[in-house]
């Protein structure tokens, strides 16, 4: 069996020296492995976390210990040991990642917000901004706000946007924080078509499902993570603040 | 997959490479033992409080103050990597205005306020040989549609700018040589916030589009969220963390970047 991406021995710790030196454990030699075309849902109670193991699989976290190898280029690389330029570069071909949260870029109209890792990646700009239209238009963002700026959008179409702007490159490797989290049902089932479409086409996804119907829908095995002590003594207030 | 052969990505050569910079007032630390590297197309933003040396390392760099110690290397365009610190003056003055840029944080500072706004971005073109009329202001005119100022204005001298508009005028002034490197201190200082957002965006796309290197100066950890593809937190004249930029803004290692990225306001 091949694997996408695999995480061996992680190990993180958060040590928040403005608040007296506290140490906070998160979760401690970790093991993931994730093949093309499988989808693994991190489970868990809520500050176990499931997120800081997403973002340190995205290097947005930096774990104290252990490697994350993925496939880039048909090379394994250690995404922990690999310098900033490197991991910008496998950012932009080989692993996606949609947050829970738009982050807004301003004056720049959603559908170039969508189109521009497409952009980056290679893609030609009219092909990505047809693609872009094409995904707006699956998740049911107006017409007539494609041009706008989604600072002024809701919570829900400003997801939208950027689960659009998440799905427009074909990354190997595709990270979920819970993507559904804030959208009514049409938009939701919108959401497993994209993701069993990615799965279909061989991405290996690792994903945050709180809604039940959708991590029926699209994951093949569940992930355990927080049955650490100490994790799950931390306050979720601190983790959240931590993460936040 | 295979994971027993970890491999590395070929990098490019870098642009600029600085080892073991220091630079001292007296017995005032400006920066201390500043080593790293930038390639082509990299944003590196340089953050930290006022006093910290980010200034005094950025004005090192971009041969405007001589540092005490330490070697500046770079990778120039017929000549391969250079000292810069050896450099004659006359020949660091024509990097300077040829493959370099340098945005001051006060537009007064790089722009000639007597001259007309054409003329401001003609003058780098000039300077390196251009000499058709014609040519000139069509590139000057091209230069201000893009960053957004009225053609109208072509003729009028900065002095008669808003500070947003001086600040668009001295990055066209700039960049119209096509320079491989920009050193920038902080751009949008003293700006409304509106026109920083404005300039930022400007920024951003002309970065990409052109694939220029940029070192930039800032206290603004939004700039360089916006902006910089790698962080370095300086604190007392010294380099206390560097990586990636979301990386250092979201999961600070060292007390000074926590401090410093607790401390900004959420709007």
């Amino acid at each position: 069996m091949t694997i996408r991406l695999h995480a061996k021995g992680l190990t993180k710790t958060f040590t928040l020296h403005t608040q007296g030196g506290i140490v906070l454990p998160v979760f401690d030699n970790i093991d993931l492995t994730v093949s093309p075309g499988e989808c693994v849902c991190l489970h868990g109670p809520s500050g176990a976390g499931k997120s800081t193991l997403l973002r340190s699989l995205y290097a947005n976290y930096k774990p104290d210990e252990g490697q994350i190898l993925v496939e880039h280029m048909g090379e394994p690389l250690d995404l922990l040991a690999a310098e900033p330029w490197e991991v910008v570069e496998i950012r932009r071909s080989t692993i996606g990642y949609v947050s829970q949260f738009l982050r807004v870029i301003p004056r720049i109209g959603a559908r170039d917000v969508v189109a521009e890792p497409a952009i980056a990646n290679g893609m030609p700009a009219d092909e990505a901004v047809a693609k872009a239209q094409e995904l707006l238009s699956r998740l049911r963002i107006p017409e007539r706000l494609w041009s706008l700026a989604p600072a002024t959008f809701s919570g829900g179409e400003q997801q939208r946007v950027n689960i659009a702007r998440g799905f427009i490159v074909d990354y190997p490797v595709l990270l979920l924080d819970e993507p559904t989290a804030s959208l009514d049902a049409a938009n939701r089932a919108t959401v497993v078509d994209l993701i069993n479409e990615a799965k279909s086409r061989g991405g290996a996804i690792v994903g945050i499902f709180h809604d039940e119907e959708v991590r029926e829908a699209v994951a093949d095995r569940l992930f355990a993570i927080g049955n650490q002590p100490a994790a799950m003594a931390v306050p979720a207030a601190a983790v959240a603040e931590v993460c936040s | 997959m295979t994971t027993n052969a970890i491999r590395k990505l070929t990098p490019k050569p870098p642009l600029l490479e600085v080892s073991g910079l220091c630079k001292s007032y007296g017995g005032q630390i400006g920066c201390r033992d500043v080593s790293f590297a930038i390639r082509p197309g990299e944003v590196l933003g340089i953050v930290g409080e006022s006093g910290s040396g980010k200034s005094t390392l950025l004005a090192c760099l971009s041969g405007r103050l001589a540092p005490d110690a330490g070697t500046i290397s770079y990778d120039m365009k017929d000549r391969g990597p250079v000292d810069i610190l050896t450099l004659s003056e006359p020949e660091r003055r024509r990097l300077a205005r040829t493959d370099w840029g340098i945005v001051h944080q006060n537009p007064r500072d790089g722009l000639r306020l007597d001259v007309s706004a054409g003329g401001n971005i003609g003058e780098r073109p000039m300077a390196i040989g251009a000499r058709h009329y014609g040519n000139i202001r069509a590139e000057a005119q091209d230069w201000l549609q893009k960053v957004e100022i009225d053609l109208a204005r072509t003729d009028h001298r900065p002095r008669t700018f808003s500070g947003g508009m001086q600040q668009r005028l001295q990055i066209a002034r700039n960049l119209v040589t096509r320079p491989r490197l920009v050193f920038m201190d902080e751009p949008t200082g003293g700006l409304d916030v509106s026109v920083q957002a404005r300039l930022l965006d400007l920024l951003r796309g002309l970065v990409r589009e052109l694939g220029i290197a940029v070192i930039i100066v800032t206290h603004d950890l939004a700039v360089v969220r916006l902006l910089a593809d790698r962080l370095m937190v300086m604190q007392r004249g010294r380099v206390i963390e560097q990586g990636l930029t979301d990386q250092v803004l979201d999961d600070p290692h060292h007390p000074y970047t926590q401090l410093l990225v607790s401390s900004v306001l959420q709007v």
